[in-house]
């Protein structure tokens, strides 16, 4: 636990400042009213009303997302056989590859039905 | 079952040495952890300074050289002028989600730094024969630590675009976090060679494990992809889509305005030193001093409080790189960013990793050749070319398949060309216009 | 009561409360931010009794991960600033019932499995990411592979979602 402390200690004074920062900007700034500055910035113009139920987005950023939570998860699988990897040798290189392989075989396959083009 | 395969003593593995961190009383904690919070908001200013000018010499301007000695102050003059500025808040925001944002986007910028070691274990002035690690902490699992802190970041930026109850910030922020998700596991795959040959997860150790050769050197590869992953994941020049002013204005923090606005821009800076940092420590040595200067008069320069000179130099040309990056390099398109991140960074980190545990089991199996080493290299290579070249190639193809006529009233407005199309006088008939182009090409 | 013990109370109540917090607030995005709490919480919680690769995981994959998927579905439909009235809890009774059996299922599970082990903070780290690494790759191989085919299907059911069956991308 004492190696978490110091962590403690500077996440504590980080959000202190950001937090003085922000009740300072209060604070010290004019205040001016003006009706059309408490609007959404439009470049201008009245700004567009947002959709009732919200808009059409791209189903993109979902797939996007989806995609980061398996490499992800990837990931943190492959940090501790990387750090025991001295220990195990060739049957845990065979045991990633098969891993890393069936991981692809999804990844070639979202590849494949164009889950990776923006367009 | 293939438990009974392993007897569970084998598990209890030696840990790494970490037991001179969490060992210094609380006014050194609080010392070093002041110390850690100063550096970086001075470094911040130092570096916007800094990029002003640099850029400004690229495109042969002189920059900011009014206030302080070189224009020195002109960062905290700006920051001051911002601090004096209306703090506005949009009526269709979300009050408190609106206010927490920055908060969220600027400590976990300052987080990560807590496990980045600075030098090596020193003597503490002004007291007898104290000494203490120029590091405010260190843990087994201090690399995953800064990951996961970072990944905490992208709440500010998500939030923040949402919050604001603006179209343009809503989606600047999702298209920043889309973006800085994406880079981010080409980063995280982008270590796991590194782990493997440390055979730590803590900085400390990881910069021991760099005594004779820098991982830099021997694991090129994974040294390229995290620096390019590392200027995707900051949202940096040439992948700062998040702020095209042409399409989004200011991405997500179009509305903020004030101090908050100041925050945002100080967790951006922060997070170029972090990522700058933690490249240095697990690829550049750390805070070792570079090689012929380490052999000076029995490493000398690897003492005391030298190293925190090594290491900031070296911050500093990560930094200066990210400055030349945006002075030399035009903005990506995004489905092009899109498109290198998941289709070139990640195969070719995953088969980067199994090259290299394969080599690693090689040399640890013992008595293996060194042509051996060589020749696995060269199919590395030539895979990495093979990746690299024919995907484009395929889209190259692709784009042609889809070449059409060019039409320079398509829609009944006028448009111009695309950089491949060749623009035609509109008297020409469609016929003659696709034989001059075949002549043209031919 | 030692300081461990006081930590461990005061992050099971904050990850309870917040959690009560997710299902009663009318903004949705306010409840997904709840939820990141509720999940901190418990990774303070792994923290505390020394499973520590697991508490940075925790953060990684659920807080930096999968609530980040939940925001972006929430703002990518609907999710307006402001509270929305119509989120109300029509099958509040019910709900509550499965959430108690829920609660009642795995805490005897808990209570059966590790009733009376007691965890020795101070000795040798046994949740380092070399032990956790040495026990996945050496003990639970297959439960392991399997994983992969589990991630294999949550991505085609995610294509096969978005993009519909039978037509091939890129037309």
């Amino acid at each position: 636990m004492e190696l978490y402390m110091p962590v403690v200690a500077l996440g504590i004074i980080a959000t202190g400042f950001a937090v003085f920062s922000i009740v300072m900007s209060a604070v010290v700034g004019p205040k001016r009213y003006n009706r059309a500055k408490l609007d959404s910035y439009e470049c201008g113009i009245e700004p567009t009303p947002q959709p009732v139920g919200g808009g059409r987005f791209p189903v993109k950023y979902y797939i996007t997302a989806m995609l980061f939570i398996v490499f992800d998860i990837e990931i943190i699988f492959l940090y501790p056989w990387a750090v025991a990897f001295d220990n195990m040798a060739v049957f845990g290189l065979v045991e990633m590859i098969l891993f890393i392989l069936t991981v692809f075989v999804a990844y070639a396959y979202v590849w494949r039905r164009g889950g990776l083009e923006w367009d | 079952m293939t438990s009974s395969l392993v007897s569970q003593g084998d598990l209890v593995l030696a840990a790494e040495d970490l037991s001179m961190f969490g060992q210094d009383p609380w006014w050194l904690v609080v010392i070093k952890a002041v110390l850690i919070f100063l550096v970086l908001v001075l470094l911040t200013l130092f570096n916007i300074w800094f990029e002003r000018r640099v850029v400004a010499r690229m495109q042969h301007r002189i920059g900011p050289n009014v206030h302080g000695p070189f224009g020195l102050l002109q960062s905290l003059a700006d920051g001051v002028k911002l601090a004096l500025k209306e703090d506005i808040i949009p009526k269709a925001a979300d009050k408190a989600v609106f206010l927490l944002a920055p908060v969220l986007s600027v400590v976990p910028a300052f987080l990560a730094f807590a496990v980045i070691p600075f030098g090596p274990v020193v003597d503490v002035p002004f007291t007898d024969d104290m000494t203490t690690p120029l590091q405010l902490t260190d843990m087994p699992v201090a690399v995953l630590f800064v990951l996961a802190v970072a990944s905490i970041g992208i709440y500010g930026i998500v939030l923040g675009g949402w919050s604001s109850g603006s179209t343009y910030s809503l989606l600047g922020g999702l298209r920043s976090s889309a973006q800085m998700i994406s880079y981010e596991v080409a980063m995280g795959l982008a270590l796991v060679a590194v782990f493997l040959y440390a055979g730590s997860m803590s900085t400390s150790a990881i910069v021991d494990a760099q005594e004779r050769i820098w991982f830099g050197l021997i694991l090129i590869p994974s040294f390229v992809i995290y620096v390019i992953a590392m200027v995707g994941e900051t949202n940096r020049a040439p992948f700062d889509l998040p702020e095209a002013e042409g399409e989004l204005v200011g991405g997500f923090h179009t509305e903020y305005s004030s101090l908050k606005f100041a925050l945002f821009f100080l967790a951006e800076y922060v997070n170029m030193t972090t990522v700058s940092a933690l490249a240095t420590t697990l690829f550049l040595g750390g805070w070792r001093a570079p090689w012929p200067l380490s052999a000076v008069n029995d490493g000398m320069f690897n003492e005391g409080y030298w190293p925190v000179l090594w290491f900031l130099s070296k911050i500093l040309l990560f930094i200066f790189f990210f400055i030349w990056l945006r002075g030399t390099l035009p903005r990506l398109r995004y489905d092009q960013f899109m498109a290198f991140g998941w289709k070139r960074l990640i195969p070719v980190s995953l088969a980067w990793i199994v090259a290299v545990a394969t080599i690693r089991s090689l040399s640890l199996d013992g008595g293996f050749d060194r042509t051996y080493l060589l020749g696995a290299l060269g199919v590395v290579a030539v895979l990495f070319l093979v990746l690299f070249f024919l995907g484009g190639e395929e889209e190259e193809e692709q784009a042609e398949a889809e070449e059409r006529p060019f039409d320079a009233f398509a829609g009944g407005y006028p448009v111009p060309p695309m950089p491949h199309q060749v623009a035609q006088a509109r008297s020409q008939s469609p016929t003659v216009a696709s034989s001059t182009a075949s002549e043209g090409s031919a | 009561m030692t300081v461990v013990e006081v930590l461990f109370l005061l992050l099971g109540l904050v990850a309870a409360g917040s959690a009560l917090l997710v299902v009663t607030t009318r903004t949705m995005v306010h409840a997904a931010l709840w939820l990141v709490v509720t999940l901190g919480a418990v990774a303070g919680i792994f923290l505390l009794l020394a499973a520590e690769f697991v508490a940075w995981v925790q953060i990684l994959i659920y807080v930096g991960a999968v609530v980040v998927l939940l925001l972006f579905a929430l703002m990518l439909t609907k999710a307006p600033t402001g509270p929305q009235p119509d989120l109300d809890a029509r099958r509040a009774l019910p709900a509550v019932a499965v959430a108690g059996l829920v609660l009642a299922v795995l805490g005897t599970t808990v209570v059966a499995g590790f009733h009376g082990v007691e965890l020795d903070l101070d000795g040798a780290v046994v949740g380092s990411a070399q032990t956790t690494g040495a026990t996945i790759f050496q003990q639970w191989v297959l439960p392991f592979e399997v994983l992969s085919v589990l991630l294999l299907a949550a991505l085609v059911g995610a294509i096969v979602l978005s993009r519909g069956t039978g037509r091939r991308g890129g037309e």
